[in-house]
């Protein structure tokens, strides 16, 4: 049986002039999800998003919203709430004014505007802003309005387009876990768009990797970052290392697949000192340190292993490792890829020292 | 603790010399007139400003200067506001050429402006005909001198609306839009609020200049006292009589109610420089 989907795109495409920015679409969301539509600038992901809302119309294709193909349904109608990358809090209209504006234009009753105004203000803890101007507000602040006044008219579907790139690194980190919370509580469907990984894999149920027009690959953040299906996905997320050819490593020489480049991220790296004790000690490669840099909690390495230089990691408390230093570096995990796939492979001495085990 | 003494440095220095420079021009081509205006009104007593300033031709002279300024002004703030808004939100050809056009009754003198007027608005000129028809008589009237007025007025209004349009975001727009409003709504409730101090801004302005304007509205007002005199044309015939008095107590009354205007707009100015400033 078919899924049932409350938001679809199906088959979409969008150019600018000349530029395709939205290639064949597919993609479908289940009721109540948090999605993140992830993807470098330029991939088509805010494109999806303005058409979802409205503000865009797809050249071709169907846009479905609760079962029903809303292409001809302006953005006034459609019954969406959005929240713009820079907010886009009216200046002159004060805080409650802002929350209420939705509300008046659908002729909701005084009492009930005004209630209903207090509780969004009391959901996104800001009652005593109520009197103030937008500008009065911090970037966080403002942020939770424009999530209040998008919330307020109770739309069954929340877009946020780049909802943490205007605030500061900590503000971000604060608003990113409340804004979880939030939509958890209130149950909207909400799809929001991002360009940094971390934020879509922190904060998202599910999502929606999109690169030059195209879908990529959707999947829960766990799927997305352990098994990515395609060469760009598995090259994105991470912090990756590229290797030519990665039979040359140790452990690698008798993969099955075709792929020949790989992908080797810092987490399936292990690196020894000479003389530390080191579990697959016989399937690791000799490398030197070229770089090393304090990351806070940990060290960050460049290692030249033959011709590739790969980005792991030691904790803080582990013995320091100079530049030039010769460590022996065993390598668990590579993500393998051709032209249209990426594959996992692991390291053949796991395989084989597992089974000895059992 | 001798750092903090220290001026803050500027990037552009200078401040004493182009501060000294900026209350010499003021001086010069504002502050001394105006100070000669008041010296000269002080010849006549108390009584006699009071008398000159309102005998009953030069009250007749305000209501017609203040009524035409005022009508002129209304109406170019809305047709202000809309030639700014298809210059700023329409692409078509041509358009570069009409925004020049904009320009041209401050470049114009205001006689030229004044003469080709009144010769379109005559009964024999063609718009003068037309108007004929319907028992519109638009030379040698008030409305004369509103027309002269809208037409020396409109650049005021399309050059302070213009570079704030450009700038308002379009997402306020479409923020509205996606929260149910329709156009008009959008209009008046967000875009409007946005454009409207500089709306005040340039229908001030226009109206200060309206109350002043001479050369052009001479020519089609027809100068009929008590009916289509203006204030400014009774100034120049007290002159003509050489009575300097009288001619700067009236030009007094005129100065007193343009800074009134302008102050009224600085203090509107100010209130909404401080909602978008966000300082308290």
């Amino acid at each position: 049986m078919e899924k049932k989907y409350y938001v679809e795109m199906r088959g979409v495409n969008k150019s600018f002039g000349s530029f395709q920015a939205s290639k064949d679409i597919h993609f479908g969301i289940e009721k109540g999800k948090l999605i993140g539509l992830l993807g470098p600038s330029g991939s088509g992901k805010t494109t999806i998003l303005r058409m979802l809302a409205g503000l865009e119309t797809e050249d071709s294709g169907d846009i479905l919203i609760d079962g029903k193909i809303v292409n001809n349904i302006p953005a006034s109608k459609r019954g969406i709430g959005f929240v713009f990358q820079n907010y886009a809090l009216f200046r002159y209209l004060t805080v409650y004014e802002n929350i209420a504006f939705g509300l008046k234009v659908q002729k909701w009753p005084k009492e009930k505007i005004k209630a209903r105004v207090e509780e969004m203000l009391q959901l996104v803890g800001l009652e005593e802003t109520a009197k103030r101007y937008p500008n009065q507000l911090s970037g966080g602040q403002r942020q939770r309005i424009a999530f209040a006044r998008a919330l307020a008219p109770e739309p069954q579907l929340l877009l946020l387009d780049e909802p943490f790139a205007a605030v500061d690194a900590k503000v971000r980190q604060e608003l990113r876990s409340w804004l979880r919370e939030m939509i958890t509580r209130v149950g909207v469907t909400s799809i929001f768009v991002t360009h940094d990984q971390d934020e879509a894999i922190e904060v998202a149920d599910e999502i929606i990797v999109t690169n030059q027009g195209r879908i990529e690959q959707i999947g829960s953040p766990k799927e997305i970052y352990r098994n990515p299906q395609t060469p760009f996905v598995a090259q994105f997320i991470g912090q990756s290392a590229e290797v030519d050819n990665f039979r040359e490593l140790t452990g690698y020489a008798n993969a099955e697949s075709s792929a020949v480049r790989a992908i080797v991220r810092p987490e399936y790296i292990t690196v020894a000192k000479q003389g530390e004790f080191l579990k697959y000690s016989l399937d690791s490669e000799e490398g030197v340190v070229e770089q090393t840099a304090f990351r806070g909690n940990e060290i960050e390495l460049k290692i030249r292993i033959k011709e590739n230089l790969l980005t792991a990691r030691r904790l803080l408390d582990d013995a320091p490792v100079e530049v030039g230093e010769h460590v022996r570096v065993f390598i668990s995990r590579v993500y393998a890829f051709d032209e249209q796939k990426a594959y996992v492979i692991e390291n053949a001495a796991l395989n084989t020292q597992e089974s000895l085990v059992i | 603790m001798k750092q903090n003494k220290r001026k803050q440095r500027r990037v552009i220095p200078g401040f004493g010399l182009s501060l000294g420079v900026t209350i010499t021009i003021l001086s010069l081509i504002v502050i001394i007139p105006l100070c000669s205006l008041v010296i000269f009104t002080a010849q006549l007593s108390p009584a006699e400003f009071l008398k000159t300033v309102t005998s009953a031709r030069v009250l007749a002279s305000y209501k017609v200067s203040f009524t035409t300024a005022l009508t002129a002004s209304l109406i170019n703030a809305v047709m202000g506001l809309i030639i700014a808004w298809v210059l700023v939100r329409y692409d078509f050809p041509g358009k570069r050429i009409m925004d020049g056009m904009i320009e041209i009754p401050f470049a114009l003198p205001t006689a030229v402006a004044g003469i080709s007027l009144t010769h379109m608005t005559v009964d024999s000129g063609w718009v003068g005909q037309l108007f004929g028809r319907f028992g519109i008589e638009i030379a040698y009237t008030r409305i004369g001198i509103t027309v002269a007025l809208v037409f020396i007025g409109i650049p005021f209004v399309v050059r302070s609306v213009q570079p704030v349009l450009e700038k308002v975001d379009p997402q306020y727009e479409e923020a509205a839009s996606i929260l149910g409003a329709g156009k008009n709504y959008t209009f008046f409730r967000v875009i409007l609020p946005e454009i409207l101090p500089s709306l005040i801004a340039g229908f001030t302005m226009a109206f200060a200049r309206c109350l002043g304007e001479y050369g052009s509205v001479v020519f089609i007002a027809g100068n009929m006292p008590f009916e289509t005199e203006i204030t400014p044309l009774l100034i120049m015939s007290q002159l003509q009589e050489y009575d300097y008095a009288s001619a700067t107590s009236i030009a007094l009354v005129m100065l007193a109610a343009a800074f009134l205007i302008l102050f009224v707009n600085a203090v509107l100015q100010s209130r909404s420089s401080k909602i978008v400033s966000g300082i308290e």
